[in-house]
């Protein structure tokens, strides 16, 4: 089996899904010769041709809005927007249409479309290009929110938001796109979404994390019990298997680069409070990022979650 | 070295009855007398829709509504150009693009009560739910057009919008995306002089909308909005060459709103009586009346007769709108996505629980 990057799994889907659905195109800022900003559509405009990978204008309202009336007519757009960042220019696509046409059309239409883009820290870019404000996404009835944190789940994942019949907006962690390889499988397969994964068993502490901080998590949880859930699926996420692990353990860290203020670990908190309460052995703890504006790189080690804060909270929870 | 053009557009306007309904005979032999009738009866049951839907919004039998009178000539004339297989994108103040297209009424009605259902076109209607936030749609007819060419369907996708609507990004983008790939969109505008409160001259310093078209490497063009035929006319010719591969076009139909914005709204706050009566002199009726008349296609049994199975219609359109069983809670839910989330179904029950 081969050992992909994230970069590799991610292009490895999109060729697939595009031999495997005809419907299925790239469209993006450099998504064609350049291969992307992050060589993520590399070699598909040579494969599939220019009517199915378009470079289109510098646009991100355009390209989004354009998507939701593509994809309503009945093709499959992946829209590449170099940032996350970048997405908050054609949010009002996402929010107020994307995420709405089959409710305000009680199903007539659809609008299933991809948005893939890159989040969150450890490339050193200039600003606005480090954003990791998932949570305002997953606020918003309607659309998905996908990250993996692994090559092997990109892929498989990337499938499934491409046959999904609704918008996804899949992260992509961009510390992550070359930093870790994984054995990928050659062949297509799907991994579902909503459903998280078990990246590691363990019985006193349920970690929750995705995307890059579930490596760190991973790493600080040397020497602790922990079991780490890789959530996978933001919205909707696997309430599921996040109450399951933290009846088993009675304790939870939620470990994630957003800041933490109206963030996702607010809301798994609290679901842990209403459905686990008399389970808790220690009060819940967010690992989170200061409320403040993401630094640039100087500072950004700062900003995220450090090991020895994870780990503070790890002993924390097990004195209490 | 003296500077060379490089560029430079002109934008014409197309009328083809007059407001006294004198006509360029010449532009008009491709219209029949049925076609005439097909104007004139459509209006009328447009205008006896939406002025129903004023009395029924006062009475709190309807929600906050919008208002077409005066730009039903942009609306149907537009409307009825296109062929049943092409896509229409309009907003809230279009209603006399869906009566156009044989929408049905009471469906309009029940969407103006503030039921969703209203929105959810039968087979065969590709209409696109109408759009509130403003100008917004704009891309997404791009992108149907768009997905029309890659697909090799000979079919156009259009858009409505305001004058208003033409100051937002989505427009800038949506035609630029258009013009860039050449696709099979047409963008109307309907310029009804005031957005809410705001003059037209404030949405842009250009001279016209439709030149803005030039800006994005097509044509725009602009038409007397309140003249169906020539509205229905630049349509045609507009959709012929989207069909044909020519790329997109902007139309700009110059009309006035004679109401309020909406019933929430007072006009009388921002613009002048006399402003409004010399544009009633304008209205899109009077003129298709007096040419009618003097071909000998009108008379005034006609028009009554007209107008009372347009009463009829529309009465009966609103008892089934209003007889229409109460919509099921669970609606509010179960159209999220395309199956329920684990935790959607217990909100569910929670719904049904309560009853």
């Amino acid at each position: 089996m081969a050992r992909l990057n994230l970069v590799q799994a991610i292009n490895q889907a999109l060729a697939q899904e595009m031999e495997r659905d005809r419907d299925v195109i790239v469209i993006g800022e450099d998504v064609g010769k350049d291969g992307g900003v992050f060589r993520v559509t590399q070699g598909l405009l040579d494969r599939f041709g220019p009517d199915r990978v378009m470079d289109t204008p510098l646009s991100e309202l355009g390209i989004i809005g354009s998507a939701v009336g593509l994809a309503a007519y009945g093709m499959k757009p992946v829209a590449e927007i170099q940032f996350m960042g970048f997405t908050y220019a054609g949010l009002e696509q996402l929010f107020s249409h994307a995420a709405r046409i089959r409710s305000r059309s009680r199903n007539r239409y659809t609008c299933p479309m991809v948005v893939r883009t890159p989040y969150g820290i450890g490339i050193k870019p200039p600003e606005l290009h480090s954003e990791s404000t998932e949570a305002l996404f997953c606020h918003m009835p309607g659309l998905k929110v996908v990250v993996p944190s692994d090559p092997y789940s990109a892929k498989g994942l990337l499938a499934s938001a491409i046959r999904d019949p609704d918008p996804v907006l899949f992260l992509e962690a961009s510390r992550l796109y070359r930093s870790i390889k994984a054995e990928v499988p050659e062949e297509e397969y799907t991994i579902p979404l909503g459903k998280a994964s078990v990246y590691q068993e363990g019985s006193d502490i349920t970690v929750v994390s995705w995307g890059t901080m579930l490596h760190r998590a991973a790493e600080a949880s040397e020497g602790f019990d922990c079991e780490i859930i890789d959530l996978r699926t933001l919205r909707p996420y696997d309430e599921e298997a996040v109450v399951n692990s933290v009846k088993k353990t009675g304790r939870l860290v939620i470990v994630y680069e957003a800041t933490r203020i109206g963030g996702l670990g607010a809301e798994i908190a609290a679901l842990a409070a209403e459905e686990a309460f008399e389970y808790l052995k220690a009060p819940v703890i967010r690992i989170a990022a200061p409320d403040a504006v993401i630094p640039m790189a100087r500072l950004e080690d700062h900003y995220v979650p450090a090991p020895w804060r994870i780990r503070a909270a790890f002993e924390k929870v097990m004195q209490y | 070295m003296p500077a060379k053009t490089v560029s430079s557009s002109e934008t014409k306007s197309v009328q083809i009855i007059d407001e006294s309904g004198g006509a360029d005979e010449s532009l008009l032999s491709g219209f029949s007398g049925e076609d005439f009738r097909r104007f004139f009866e459509t209006i009328i049951l447009a205008r006896t829709f939406n002025h129903r839907a004023l009395s029924l919004q006062r009475e709190g039998r309807l929600g906050t509504y919008a208002s077409i009178l005066g730009q039903e000539a942009s609306q149907i004339g537009t409307a009825l150009a296109f062929g049943e297989e092409d896509w229409l994108f309009p907003t809230f103040r279009e209603s006399g693009v869906y009566i156009a297209r044989g929408y049905p009424i009471w469906m309009l009605y029940r969407y103006w009560a503030g039921d969703e259902r209203g929105m959810q076109a039968p087979p065969g209607f590709y209409l696109f739910p109408m759009s509130v936030p403003v100008g917004t749609q704009i891309p997404h007819a791009t992108g149907a057009a768009w997905a029309m060419k890659l697909k090799g369907h000979r079919k156009a996708a259009a858009v409505y919008f305001g004058d208003g609507g033409s100051s937002k990004g989505d427009f800038h983008e949506g035609l630029n995306f258009a013009g860039v790939f050449k696709v099979p969109a047409i963008f109307i505008c309907q310029n009804n002089q005031w957005a809410i409160s705001v003059p037209r001259a404030r949405q842009t310093a250009a001279k016209t909308i439709a030149e803005r078209a030039f800006g994005y490497g097509f044509e725009g063009v602009q038409v007397d909005g309140n003249d169906i035929t020539a509205v229905y006319k630049v349509t045609r010719d507009a959709i012929e060459k989207a069909k044909a591969g020519g790329g997109p076009t902007l139309i700009e139909c110059f009309t006035y709103r004679l109401d309020d914005h909406t019933t929430a709204d007072d006009s009388s706050r921002y613009r002048s009586d006399s402003e409004v009566e010399y544009w009633k002199e304008r209205e899109p009726l009077k003129r298709l009346r007096t040419y009618m008349e003097k071909k000998g296609w009108w008379s005034r049994e006609y028009e009554d007769g007209v107008t009372k199975s347009a009463e009829e219609r529309v009465d009966s359109e609103i008892r089934k709108a209003e007889a229409f069983e109460a919509p099921d809670p669970a609606d509010i839910i179960q159209y999220t996505y395309g199956s329920l989330t684990p935790r959607q179904g217990r909100e569910l029950k929670e719904l049904k629980w309560r009853g």
